[in-house]
Parts: structure tokens; sequence; C-alpha cells
């Protein structure tokens, strides 16, 4: 295991010795919520962050395993590949933002815009969501034990939305979905898998009711109309 | 861009260290606005007395020949210290008059701010730099709040530099960029509110300073301003006894929140807070898009 200080490393010293590893354990210390702590990564390390994080942590991660102990800004986990970012605490604004792949955990409260433009990614949040998350949403899952912000999946395309708690509520063309058994097998296997203790049949689904991307002949009226 | 903070003391544990505390605060959000800065801090509060913060930049001001007419045409005892450019000028007579006259009779300098417990610093320049040249290290007070800039806007000039006053031991500072301040503007010079600069955030302050005089609460007004002020913004609004902090409802200007048994903090971003005595045992959040969040004293 390798201890980097970053109160006496700076950060791009740090960010230089975790991006060139290609294995290895790393603890980093002193964090301070320092900027783009650990991004970039794309090699199958394991980062355990102690303290808190500014923003876009563990973007763009690839194969990597990040862990926050306590909070992050704005950004984290920004346009995740794979591997997985936990954070322990809660997370600032557009957290797993353009997600493809991999898996974000936070354990507190996500803010505004969780999820927006996910591509892939799975996004679990042990509390509530702001405003405004999973807009335009192309696929993952985001799953939120607690409860979600307006506007929730304002103009998404296709990926699945799963929340316990209340929905203030729904954005355009995302609906309430009927929950399957494949929903809750597929629940069940990742709040274990995250070590969250909820019942797959308290949550609801909601997804795209694909009104909105696809263009409909009726419309041309009011597109021309509009131009 | 630019970057605020705001620290609010609940208890007395660390309002001897109030500036040393904001200082570092304001030194994490140089990256955010590296082109001018600004202070508030609420201290040594007085019934008795108002102090006036006077700027006089690139003129020569013989303070004391100002005081004694200020003192002659008030009735009232004026006195006053001096920090470079800023004067701090005192008198028992009420501040409202004091200000009138001062902007009416010497019309080259601006005041930035007037009431019991305010004092106001501006300049152009690394944020760092402002703060140790006005000495904020060393004061000691209930509140502060402060602002680096980037300016996009208006100029890169003191006048256009935050804080802004909205009236009595009332000030405002902002990160954002208003829409609609050029029309708001007219409207507000229509209902007799006077502006000093072409500045966006100047508006704001203008419009909550009106509304205060309309009879709203501070809580009210800045309500009020989600339907009026068009634009993104993050305001920090200081106050005799308390602060608050209200994002526009879309919310994509950044705030963090902090609260502990002694302090409520808040920044553009978290390492502006990290500086702050038993941070680890902080409640931290973002503020919602379209709240209030307020803490008073009283």
């Amino acid at each position: 295991m390798t201890v980097l200080d970053l109160g006496t490393s700076s950060l791009r010293e740090v960010n230089s010795e975790l991006q060139g590893a290609s294995t290895g354990n790393f603890v980093v210390d002193n964090p301070q919520g320092a900027h783009a702590l650990a991004c970039g990564l794309d090699s199958p390390v394991t980062v355990r962050i102690e303290g808190p994080v500014g923003y876009y942590c563990a973007g763009m991660n690839q194969h990597a395993t990040v862990f926050v102990d306590g909070n992050a800004g704005t950004g984290l986990a920004e346009n995740i590949m794979s591997g997985t970012v936990t954070v322990t605490g809660s997370a600032g604004q557009s957290a797993g933002a353009t997600g493809h792949g991999g898996l974000v955990v936070v354990h507190g409260d996500a803010s505004a815009r969780c999820g927006i433009s996910m591509k892939g990614a799975d996004i679990v949040v042990g509390g509530d969501v702001g405003h405004m998350s999973a807009f335009m949403a192309q696929g993952g899952n985001l799953i939120v034990l607690g409860d979600a912000g307006a506007d929730l999946g304002d103009s998404i395309y296709e990926a699945r939305l799963f929340v316990r708690g209340t929905v203030a509520s729904l954005g355009a063309d995302c609906i309430e979905k009927e929950i399957r058994a494949e929903h809750l097998e597929f629940l069940a296997g990742r709040l274990a898998e995250v070590e969250m203790d909820a019942d797959p049949a308290d949550f609801r689904r909601y997804g795209s009711a694909r009104a909105l991307y696809n263009f409909h002949p009726d419309d041309v009226d009011a597109l021309e109309a509009s131009l | 861009m630019c970057g605020i903070v705001g620290l609010f003391l609940k208890t007395e544990r660390h309002q001897h260290e109030l500036g040393r505390l904001t200082a570092l605060m304001l030194e994490q959000m140089r990256d955010r606005g590296p082109d001018s800065a600004g202070f508030a801090i609420y201290g040594d509060d007085r019934d008795d007395r108002t102090r006036l913060t006077v700027l006089a930049e690139d003129v020569d001001v013989d303070w004391g020949k100002v005081c004694g007419r200020l003192s002659e045409n008030l009735e009232s005892e004026v006195s006053h210290r001096t920090i470079l450019d800023h004067a701090v000028i005192e008198t028992q007579a009420a501040g409202s008059d004091a200000r009138r006259w001062i902007i009416d009779h010497v019309p080259e300098v601006t005041v930035l701010g007037f009431g019991h417990a305010i004092e106001l610093y501006k300049a152009v320049g690394d944020p760092k730099l402002v703060a140790e040249r006005y000495g904020l290290a060393s004061r000691s007070g209930t509140h502060a709040i402060a602002h680096t800039r980037m300016a996009t806007e208006s100029a890169v000039t003191t006048g256009g530099s935050h804080p802004f006053s909205t009236g009595e031991d009332t000030c405002l500072v902002h990160n954002g960029s208003l829409s609609n301040h050029n029309l708001l503007r007219e409207v507000l010079e229509s209902k007799g509110v006077s502006f000093q600069t072409d500045n966006d955030t100047e508006v704001a302050a203008g419009y909550v300073a009106w509304r205060l005089t309309e009879g709203d609460s501070l809580e009210e007004a800045l309500g009020r301003g989600i339907d009026d002020l068009d634009g993104f913004y993050t305001f920090c609004v200081g106050t005799r006894d308390g602060f608050a902090v209200v994002r526009d409802p879309i919310a994509c200007k950044p705030a963090v929140m902090a609260e502990t048994d002694d302090w409520v903090a808040m920044a553009s971003e978290y390492r502006a807070i990290a500086q702050l005595p038993d941070v680890h045992h902080a409640a931290v959040w973002e503020p919602d898009p379209a709240r209030i969040f307020a803490w008073s004293r009283a």
C-alpha cells in the first residue's frame, strides 16, 4: 500500500502517481476538498481518499476503484467509463454526469442533476437526489433510496430510474412504469453489492414515455410554426 | 466565475479570529476571482453610533476637513480613521443622513456602506493581497462575507467589486450574472433608487434595498427577487445580526454550506470551508434552488 499526502505533495504529483500506476493500493491523506483528485485513472488500482474532495473527483474513471471517506463536490465520477467510485458522505451537483459504465455509490445525498445525461453507468444514492436528476439520461440505472427533487428524468431517453421515496415531480416525457420481476432481481443484486439495506419491493420505477425523441408526422405543423 | 464566502458565528468561541478564518476562506477562492476582492465584516455593534465606510479611490481627501464639515452639518460629533484609501467615519447622528450628506457634498468619494456593525472594504487586485492590505486577518467580529471577482458583466474596477451595500448594515455578494439588469435598473431608477456603476450585482443590491424600504423582510425581499431577477446567481447577504443565502431556480452556480454548533458557513467551493475549525463534525450540504437559507442572532 502506498500512502500519498496532499499536505506535503502537490495535487499534480499525487494524480501523476495514481495515473502512472498499473496496479496497487493507494491511500490519499489530507485531500482538504482538492479538485480533480484521482481523475483520469485507467488501470485497476484501488484508491482510498481519507477526507472530503472538491470538484470532479475520479472523473473519467476506467477500471479503478476509488473510495472517498467524506463528501465530494461537483461532478463526482463525471463521465465514468467503468470501475467503482464510492463516497461515504454526500455528493455535489452532477454526480455521475454522462457516465458510460461502471458504478457510482453515494451513501449520503446527491445534489442537483445527479446522473445528467448518463449513458450506461449505474448510480446508487443512499439519500436524496436534487432537482433535474437524470436529465436527458440515455442509459444505465439510477437507484435512489431517499426522495427525488423536481423534474426527475426530464427529456429522458432510455435509463431506468428507481426511487424508494417521494418524487417532487417528473420532468417532460418521464413516467412511472411497472416494476417487474427482472427489475426486483436487478435491484436486489445492486443493493446487496453496495451493502445498502432496502427492500426492492419498496421502489417505484420511472422511465421514458418515448413521446419526445421520435418525431411524429402529426407534429409537422407545430414544427413549421416554430421555424 | 467569482468566489463567495460567508461565515456567521453562532457563539462567541471564534469571534476573536473571525477575520483570520474569513481570510483563509477568501484565499481559497482566489482562483475563482483573481481580479478584485472585497469583504464586509460585522462586529463591535453599538446602537449609539453609526460607522460609514467611505472609499476615496485615486483622490486625496482631507478626511479631517470632511469630518469637520459633516459634524457641523449633523450637529453631532464625528470621528474617523483611515486604512489606505478607505476611511471609517463614526458618528452618533443618523447614518442615512450622514451618507446622504457625503454623497451630496463630497462627490469624489464613494460611500461603500454604513451601519451599527458593518465595515466594508474592496479593491482591485489579488484577493490575498487585498485581504492583507486592509488587515482582514486581525479583525474580530460576529460574521463576515467576502468575494473574489472574475468580471464578466462590467469592467474590473473597485466600484464593480463586491460586496454591494443594500442599506443600513446590509450588503450582498454575488456569483453569477444577471440578464435583465439593464431593464431592472431603469425600473428601479424610476422608483428613486440610485446607482453608482453599470454593474449587474449593484442592481440586485439596489433591488433588495428597495424592497426592504418598501417594508419587506429580508426573506420576503429575496423571495420576491426569485421572480424579478433573471439570470444566474448565488447570493450571500449579510445583515446586522445574520446572513442569508439564496440560489436561482436552476442553481448552476455552485454553493456549499456547512454548520456546527459554533458557526454556519457558505462558500462557492468546499475547500474554503475546509479551513474552518471542527469542520469534520460539520453538517455539509448544497443549498436547494430558490430556497432562502437564513440565520439570525435574534
